[in-house]
């Protein structure tokens, strides 16, 4: 069943299915052979809805983004499935194909503003080749559309920023302007891979701010990708918890909040901090995850669920559905009520 | 652009005691040969009377330090003294021959830098693959290769068994340019051959560098063509080390021309200096090394302004 035909929050359910990817698989060569670091992983994106992929660093939630826009490092990793975008499998695409898709219709920004732009071209060169590479238009006016997505990402005097270099921009600044290149074109889809981790928490607000905004402003579809769950609860209608190289949860953002279906996103929700007067002591999720290499067979995250039952260790678990846009990967999700935040 | 200028200002006052340091230094080594100038000078089987004569004559019975002076002083109005040989003036001689060394280096260099740069390119986009391994066989073997060898074997297969270059000689460029380019294509070739390994594997193990960036990354996820990521951004990043290859490598090259010059026969002044040495013409010899060492300072300060161009860090540090 896909989700895109049930209701969600967010965008009605009757908006169009911009992306969607179907049964993604991602391995990594090495030495000993190759390992599986995404398993089957399937989600959908619709116009203007912005959609939080968390899980825990190596969960695979990276490469799923980088695989959407067919970045996997070269010769090092293979991506199978399908990334079905405007009619076409993205990831049987050609390059050629690829390079009209990428920055003009999905674009996407990385962790460190630093190292993402190039250190030895100004900022308006990075936003005017990026404009001429999907538009043919004068230099003249690539530079009035440049400077004008600078000021739309809310950089000061942006005339002048236009003729910077990155290092003459504060951290904050860095990503605005990393996100008017990822913008300028108006893309359908932003893939934000942890967009403001590397950033001040008041930055970081103000970022997430942007990013909501120019969604809602030019529908664009937003794919948060995060370890972060406090950063995809401020922005998100719809979260996909990933573990392991699976999706383990995908369910509509309050539902998922008030009450989760899988316990590692409850475990997830219970180690975030809240702001509540008296809340509990900060909670971690006890274990490690299993390294791709030594996959166990059942339930990937048995091992560290307290709700863990002989039955889950047996055999792989499917995604079942647990509500009108909602699955989980757990054997006892109609069972269980775990707990989520207060909504 | 405050940071530019007093990086430029920093860089012009270092320059002027390099070249004093430099002026004292060749002043001095030829004060290191053995055997006295003043004995050569006068000639076989003279009189030792001659002999003070020549030495008061040419002022070397003077201080070391006041004999210096006087020659700073001519050589900075541009006047390097006169050939203890031939009485012409050294400067005359430099200019003279200057030009047949210059289109050997010149050639040599743009042809270490069209070969190299591709080369080195190519090879970092298909890193450690068996095109890899070929071109970096290849770099070692070149880095390996003396010049004067190779230079005799270019002039007997290609000069004289295919008879498709002339062998020796030089011809001026501005007289007869087309024949000019033909005489300096073997003895380019031959110093050329260290520079493109030179560059290729430099450009290679940068490049590779870069290309692993995040940034590189950007650009592939903003839909830019792959040859425009590799010409334009991969270039300029690599802008830096390429300037400091190409700075060490024409240092490198007005040292080889010495010997090449011999082999091909070319009135250069790599030449000149050999001829001098030779005959312990210690004026030429001071003149030539001189001017020789001033190029080389020079290019370095421009190398220098060079990555403060290409670089916008360089200069805040």
């Amino acid at each position: 069943m896909s989700m895109s035909e049930q209701g969600a929050s967010g965008p009605g359910a009757t908006v169009e299915t911009l992306l969607s990817v179907r049964g993604l698989s991602v391995f990594f060569k090495t030495r000993a052979g190759e390992t599986q670091v995404a398993s089957d992983v399937s989600f959908d994106l619709r116009r203007g809805e912005r959609v939080g992929l968390v899980g825990e660093s190596g969960c695979g939630k990276t490469v799923t983004g980088l695989s959407i826009l067919g970045l996997l490092p070269r010769g090092a990793a293979r991506a199978a499935g399908e990334v079905r975008f405007g009619g076409h499998d993205l990831l049987a695409a050609p390059e050629r194909h690829l390079n009209r898709v990428r920055g003009r219709a999905i674009s996407m920004i990385f962790q460190e503003p630093m190292s993402a732009l190039d250190p030895v071209f100004t900022i308006g060169r990075q936003l005017s080749e990026t404009i001429r590479s999907h538009f043919d238009v004068s230099t003249r006016e690539a530079q009035e559309r440049g400077i004008a997505a600078l000021d739309a990402v809310g950089i000061p005097l942006p005339r002048q920023r236009y003729f910077e270099y990155p290092h003459q921009l504060s951290g904050g600044m860095r990503q605005r302007a990393m996100i008017a290149i990822a913008t300028v074109c108006h893309p359908d889809v932003l893939i934000a891979d942890e967009a403001t981790t590397a950033l001040d928490v008041t930055i970081q607000a103000q970022i997430i701010d942007l990013l909501i905004r120019l969604s809602d402003e030019n529908g664009m579809a937003i794919l948060f990708i995060s370890h972060d769950l406090g950063v995809i609860a401020e922005a998100c209608h719809r979260l996909v918890t990933m573990y392991a190289g699976q999706v383990v949860e995908d369910a509509p953002l309050d539902d998922a909040l008030v009450r989760p279906r899988h316990p590692y996103t409850a475990g997830l929700l219970a180690s975030m901090p809240t702001r509540q007067k008296g809340a509990r002591r900060l909670t971690s999720i006890p274990g490690r995850v299993p390294s791709p290499a030594d996959m166990p067979d059942g339930c990937r995250f048995a091992m560290r669920c307290t709700h863990a039952q002989p039955d889950c260790r047996r055999a792989a678990v499917a995604l079942v559905t647990t509500g009108p846009a909602a699955l989980a990967r757990c054997r006892r999700a109609h069972e269980l009520t775990l707990a989520g935040v207060a909504a | 652009m405050s940071g530019n200028a007093r990086f430029l200002w920093r860089r012009l006052s270092q320059f002027l005691p390099v070249i004093l340091l430099a002026t004292i230094v060749v002043f001095g080594l030829v004060q290191l040969i053995p055997g006295d100038p003043a004995v050569t000078l006068a000639g076989e089987f003279a009189t030792k009377e001659r002999i003070e004569e020549v030495r008061r004559l040419y002022g070397l019975d003077r201080p070391l330090m006041v004999q210096y002076g006087a020659w700073l002083w001519d050589a900075l109005r541009g006047d390097l003294s006169q050939s203890l040989l031939s009485s012409k003036p050294v400067a005359d001689l430099i200019i003279d021959r200057f030009p047949a060394t210059l289109i050997v280096v010149v050639g040599a260099v743009l042809l270490s830098l069209a070969v190299g740069i591709p080369l080195g390119m190519a090879a970092a986009t298909r890193a450690r693959s068996r095109f890899d391994a070929a071109v970096m066989a290849f770099s070692s073997f070149g880095v390996a290769l003396p010049s004067f060898w190779l230079a005799m074997v270019l002039v007997y297969w290609v000069a004289l068994s295919w008879q498709l270059l002339p062998a020796t000689g030089s011809v001026p460029f501005s007289s007869a340019p087309g024949d000019a380019i033909a005489h300096a294509i073997l003895p380019a070739i031959a110093l050329a051959a260290a520079g493109i390994a030179e560059v290729s594997r430099q450009v290679r193990s940068a490049l590779i560098e870069v290309l692993a960036s995040d940034y590189i990354r950007t650009l592939r996820a903003k839909g830019l063509r792959r040859w425009r990521i590799l010409w334009q951004h991969g270039l300029k990043n690599i802008g830096v080390t390429l300037l400091t290859v190409v700075g060490l490598l024409i240092n490198r090259l007005l040292g080889a021309t010495v010997v090449i010059e011999a082999v091909f026969a070319i009135p250069g002044i790599g030449s000149l200096l050999v001829h001098a040495a030779i005959n312990k013409d210690f004026a030429v010899v001071q003149g030539v090394v001189l001017v020789m060492v001033l190029i080389v300072i020079c290019l370095n300060l421009i190398v220098d302004f060079l990555y403060a161009a290409i670089d916008p860090r360089v200069a805040r540090g």
